[in-house]
């Protein structure tokens, strides 16, 4: 089941399965300079405020998520699992990168090779 | 004995949010072996190449990080010694003894915190179990590594990085009272007289602490596990993108200490590295300083520039 999560801070949507974290699906859009931490819950840069939907999650350290705000949806990406569609504003670290970049910084594709676009030839 | 004082670093104990995943990444992905668990449910580890009973200690708690970094002397006198030193030095605090068997197979330990708020201990025992090498028993007509090696299998715990912020007083007392010596330095400030980072060696190796200035107190960059060789490093690229390990840099080669390099991070985002290379340190080896208009080379020479993720991110 796929379920799409909506960044409040930028309006852009992504699809996050619930079997797969929304950090993992939002490094999906492959957007140049978003500078993920450790993935794994430590470190706080993903962090999150759910402002809209269900999700299930696993441990992150208290170091980074205090208990009242993990109480009010205030999380890290990389360990909520989306059980229906999600609102998120993203507040960690990785804020700057989401808020100041525009909307696709990084294309993933090919050029197709035209008639003008000769290979390189020796001169 | 020309190596004498503090030898090495002899463990390094690290919190875990969920220890079940911890395990399958320190024991099954980097390679360690699991010796012996403690009724409170600490897990103890090491590697291959390791005499001593344990090297790694893993703890599961809320927060992820460092509890502290261990240190093994050469004798139980050098212990008390050192221990009466840092004491008189008032360049620590939180100064007490543990007893033996609180880590198993572990004599005394002496505890104190450091400058950068970092907890270390010394201890002068460890029970030996061997690297299982030898042929015809423990250390007699030894093999060159051991018959059950898996995951990327480094040989030793070869040191940490920390950041903190007291810089200087970390410094002193590794220099001034332990014995360490400065192998490399990071300058800054208008005048390049502001250290830094440090990398303090108390050995051969170019580095066995490395501290880092940062605004904050305790915090953990990252525990470091040597191997043999770069084809090594690059074969441990190998094996962690095969068990989708979150991956931080690497493999590239670092202009301090020269090491070639991996950095991963495990199930609670406490950083690893697995490097191989460097050079040899002796006491008489001028310090090397490195400039922070060059940092990017000096830390990612490859690259030659530093990424956000690598100052920013610790636990």
């Amino acid at each position: 089941m796929s379920y799409v999560v909506l960044i409040t801070n930028t309006g852009e949507t992504f699809a996050c399965g619930g079997e797969e974290n929304v950090l993992a699906a939002m490094e999906c859009l492959r957007r140049q300079g978003i500078p993920v931490g450790c993935r794994n819950g430590g470190c706080g840069v993903c962090k999150v405020e759910v402002l809209d939907g269900r999700f299930t999650k696993r441990k992150m350290s208290r170091a980074v998520v205090t208990a009242e705000e993990e109480a009010r949806g205030c999380v890290l990406a990389c360990k909520v699992y989306p059980q229906s569609d999600l609102r998120i504003n993203v507040v960690g670290k990785m804020v700057r990168a989401i808020e100041t970049q525009g909307k696709t910084s990084f294309v993933l594709g090919f050029t197709a090779t035209t008639a003008d676009s000769q290979p390189d030839t020796e001169t | 004995m020309a190596l004498t004082g503090v030898l090495r670093p002899g463990h390094v104990a690290l919190r875990v949010l969920e220890m079940g995943p911890a395990l399958k990444h320190y024991v099954d992905i980097l390679g360690l072996t699991e010796v012996t668990r403690d009724k409170s449910g600490r897990v103890f580890l090491k590697a291959w190449d390791e005499h001593d009973h344990h090297s790694v200690v893993l703890r599961e708690a809320d927060e992820a990080g460092m509890d502290y970094m261990g240190w093994r002397v050469d004798s139980p006198a050098t212990l008390k010694r050192l221990a009466a030193d840092i004491e008189a030095s008032g360049l620590a605090s939180n100064l007490g003894w543990i007893p033996a068997g609180e880590h198993p197979a572990t004599g005394e330990r002496f505890r104190f915190t450091i400058a950068t708020g970092h907890a270390m201990e010394l201890f002068a025992e460890k029970d030996k179990l061997g690297n299982d090498c030898g042929t015809d028993g423990p250390d007699i007509n030894p093999a060159p590594w051991p018959d059950n090696l898996h995951g990327i299998a480094p040989s030793r715990f070869d040191h940490c990085l920390l950041y903190g912020d007291d810089l200087d007083g970390a410094v002193k007392l590794f220099r001034e009272v332990l014995g360490f010596s400065l192998a490399e330095q990071v300058m800054a400030g208008p005048d390049g007289s502001l250290m830094i980072a440090a990398f303090l060696t108390c050995s051969n190796k170019p580095h066995d602490v490395a501290l880092i200035r940062q605004p904050v107190k305790g915090k953990f960059h990252h525990a470091s596990f040597i191997l043999g060789s770069w084809e090594q490093v690059l074969k441990a690229g190998d094996i962690l993108s095969r068990n989708k390990v979150s991956l931080d840099i690497g493999p590239t080669r670092h202009g301090i200490t020269r090491g070639e390099t991996i950095y991963f991070f495990d199930p609670s985002g406490n950083r690893n590295e697995v490097f191989a290379g460097g050079y040899i340190h002796y006491p008489d080896k001028p310090t090397i300083t490195w400039t922070e208009q060059e940092l990017g080379p000096a830390i990612f020479y490859h690259d030659r520039k530093l990424n956000e993720r690598f100052l920013q991110v610790f636990t």
